[in-house]
């Protein structure tokens, strides 16, 4: 018999999580997959399929990562990293230096790809963009959906999760590699628009594109893809002190690298009101008036980040040296 | 997290019926004993177990995992028994099903998105306690006049209902609500109008019963770009409509409630109209208008040491997590300087209620306005309780104001 304890599970009042890797294995050529979880074993912000996290690595680079594990797993996150040779050593640092039991923060759980209700799924993946799809595959088969899955790479070896896919849902894993293969062939996989049917594509830019083109008959909607904004990607989050002005009172608070926005002005004597504290409810919003906060919630749309206007004090932080907010 | 538990210990017994209309009038002294009693309290009437502390109710609501809505949220246990109704795709969902409409209400109600509403809800609010005021004098029915009437004018036109039928509202909700507990006499009482009242209700979930402008168009607009299913549309309109009034009307007098009876704090109140967001939640934690919701176990679990079946329902007293004395100091105290944050009073987790934001808005304008006209509030006579199953109600709160200076 499985018996559950249920472990007390409290807000927290850092700003980032600070996670362990509990694991670290090589699935394919040039990808390792890491299991994440909290020292303290207490749960990790939920998720749903399609979403990502923000990885910050020791060396203080940003990353954004597909969740790839199991959501019914509420102790940890998995995530899979590939190599990439012309990236900026984000990956190669995960490849090389970090190790099990070493500690890695995680700004905030985001999804901007989730899955929609639908009967049927084309589930499109190029090389990496594998991952996003694996929790939307499980999630098909348990509401019973009809789905496929064509699977593209370079070369067979370099294709994460392969076997599994295979192992566990046989036929209606399609496995493409293009030395192989070749390029995936779209036309015949989206030339005839099935009504009904949404695709899920996740992969490299020349790959979104094509899967677009060969959408474009389909009915509206009827495609979702990835996509990471420029703003995700580039801005890396900041690991020294900033300065937060209450407008009001004209207070002024230095907000450590471990300490929350929201902790640090009420500790001013702001009154803010909060919730969850972990970025998902809302509660706690604030008028920016002066800065560039550096959002890491998953309430705010994209165009309500940029305008940078307002922010999640509970998990939202600074790119710029001070912010004043109107509190 | 999976462990070689202890030895499962028996949990203190109840033959308590917190349904009891002694109970629902009066939730404190209850609530008290099952706190003292211990983390879990097995209710020997209803064959289920109570948590009424704040540190296990908390846990138990953000572990959907273990603790399953799909069973239904209410005494009724879906895996045996007929619902109702066709179950709320949100409340009583558990993941994946629950994703969907969950994400696309969350953004119809998002802070920012309410934001457009501030300023019309905020003049309506101005014109309601200017009419009082004018119309009614000293001393009037506060709950009717202000708690009830501020919500049903400005929600239902928000949601884009139509103007017939609205007096349909509360007594859908009331019913609702009560249908979360035993089939006792609250439940006998409306069981010759769920038709009627369900018709109504379903009715105005169609497309072509609401505005093209409102929450529930943009329902809708998300089953037309995908995000929905046409099927699911009309029951994530019907989740407006059942969880957004009463809730609400509750809430508000709760508020009325506590500052009538709290002079001092109305004058802070007065001091800082920006407290009203603070002092609404203070008062969701004070009174909780939900008082409590029940969860499912998915697997066998054990809570500080008492072994829960599989399939057992648990109870959770979300009203007395709010006034756990471990948890707050002071707890009984409605308190304008303290920091209600983290209350239970709209859950937690990924059911915690999706239109809170709505509530705090209606709320922020309603107190604003009234602590700009009103220099006192008292009460003007005994307050009256509405007995609901869930609901901490009311049916009057008579007051007496005098107008500010």
């Amino acid at each position: 018999m499985v018996v559950h304890n249920l472990l007390p599970a409290m807000p927290r009042s850092s700003p980032t999580l600070s996670l362990r890797v509990r694991a670290k294995d090589v699935v394919a050529d040039g990808v390792v997959s890491l299991a994440l979880d909290h020292p303290d074993g207490v749960r990790l912000p939920d998720w749903t399929p399609g979403a990502h996290i923000d990885l910050v690595l020791p060396d203080g680079t940003t990353r954004q990562y597909s969740l790839c594990g199991d959501r019914w797993d509420p102790h940890s996150f998995r995530i899979a990293v590939l190599r990439e040779s012309a990236g900026r050593g984000g990956s190669a640092y995960v490849h090389d230096r970090l190790m099990p039991g070493d500690g890695v923060s995680v700004g905030g759980v985001h999804n901007h790809f989730p899955l929609v209700p639908a009967d049927r799924y084309l589930f499109i993946a190029g090389g990496i963009g594998i991952t996003p799809l694996l929790p939307m595959i499980q999630q098909a088969e348990l509401v019973g959906a009809e789905w496929e899955l064509l699977y593209g790479g370079r070369a067979r070896a370099s294709m994460a999760f392969r076997a599994d896919l295979t192992h566990a849902y046989g036929e209606r894993v399609h496995i493409r590699p293009q030395d192989e293969c070749g390029l995936l062939d779209l036309a015949a996989w989206l030339g005839e628009p099935l009504p009904g049917t949404k695709v899920y594509c996740c992969g490299p830019a020349p790959l979104l594109a094509a899967v677009q083109q060969a959408c474009a008959h389909w009915p509206d909607h009827s495609l979702r893809t990835e996509r990471f904004t420029a703003a995700d990607q580039s801005e890396p989050a900041r690991s020294t002190p900033f300065e937060v002005e209450l407008r009001r009172t004209g207070r002024k608070v230095t907000v450590a690298p471990d300490v929350s926005v929201l902790h640090a002005v009420r500790r001013a004597g702001a009154e803010v009101l909060s919730s969850c504290e972990q970025g998902t409810c809302g509660t706690c919003l604030v008028p920016v008036l002066e800065g560039a906060p550096d959002h890491r919630d998953a309430v705010l749309a994209d165009h309500e980040r940029a305008a940078g206007d307002c922010m999640l004090p509970c998990v939202s932080r600074s790119h710029s040296d001070r912010l004043v907010l109107d509190l | 997290m999976t462990e070689t538990a202890a030895v499962p210990t028996s949990p203190p017994i109840s033959d308590a019926d917190p349904f009891a209309p002694e109970h629902l009038e009066h939730p404190e002294p209850l609530h008290r004993q099952l706190r003292q009693a211990g983390p879990v309290v097995r209710l020997s009437r209803y064959g289920v177990h109570a948590l009424a502390r704040y540190q296990e109710v908390y846990a138990a609501l953000v572990d959907w995992q273990t603790f399953q809505s799909g069973a239904g949220v209410g005494l009724a246990n879906f895996r045996h028994e007929r619902p109702w109704r066709p179950p709320s795709l949100l409340l009583e969902a558990d993941p994946p099903h629950h994703d969907a409409p969950r994400r696309v209400l969350r953004d119809i109600l998002a802070p920012l998105t309410l934001r457009r509403l501030q300023e019309t809800w905020q003049a309506v609010a101005e014109e309601l306690v200017a009419t009082v005021l004018a119309e009614h004098g000293r001393e009037f029915d506060a709950f009717e006049a202000l708690a009830a009437a501020f919500p049903l004018r400005v929600f239902p036109d928000a949601v884009g209902l139509g103007p017939h039928g609205r007096e349909n509202l509360l007594p859908y909700g009331n019913m609702a609500f009560n249908a979360f507990g035993p089939r006792n006499a609250l439940v006998e009482a409306d069981a010759h109008r769920v038709g009627a009242l369900s018709d109504w209700v379903n009715a105005q979930c169609a497309r072509e019963a609401l505005s093209e402008d409102g929450f529930g168009a943009r329902i809708w607009a998300a089953a037309e770009r995908g995000d929905l299913t046409h099927a699911q549309a009309p029951l994530v309109v019907r989740s407006l409509l059942t969880a957004g009034v009463d809730t609400t009307v509750h809430g508000l007098a709760a508020a009325l409630y506590a500052f009538a009876t709290h002079p001092q704090e109305w004058q802070r109140l007065r001091e800082r109209p920006e407290l009203a967001r603070v002092a609404f939640d203070e008062a969701v934690r004070w009174q909780s208008p939900v008082q409590t919701f029940f969860r499912t176990a998915t697997t066998d679990v054990d809570i500080a040491g008492t072994r829960i079946s599989a399939g057992g329902k648990i109870l959770m007293f979300l009203g007395s997590a709010n006034r756990d004395p471990d948890r707050w100091a002071d707890p009984d105290r409605f308190d304008l300087t303290r920091d209600p944050s983290g209350h239970v009073g709209f859950g937690m987790g990924i059911h915690q209620c999706v239109g809170q934001h709505v509530a705090r808005l209606e709320a922020e304008a309603l107190l604003s306005a009234l602590a700009r006209r009103v220099g006192q509030l008292e009460l003007a006579g005994e307050p009256r309780r509405h007995l609901n199953n869930t609901l901490r109600s009311w049916s009057s709160l008579p007051v007496r104001v005098l107008p500010a200076s």
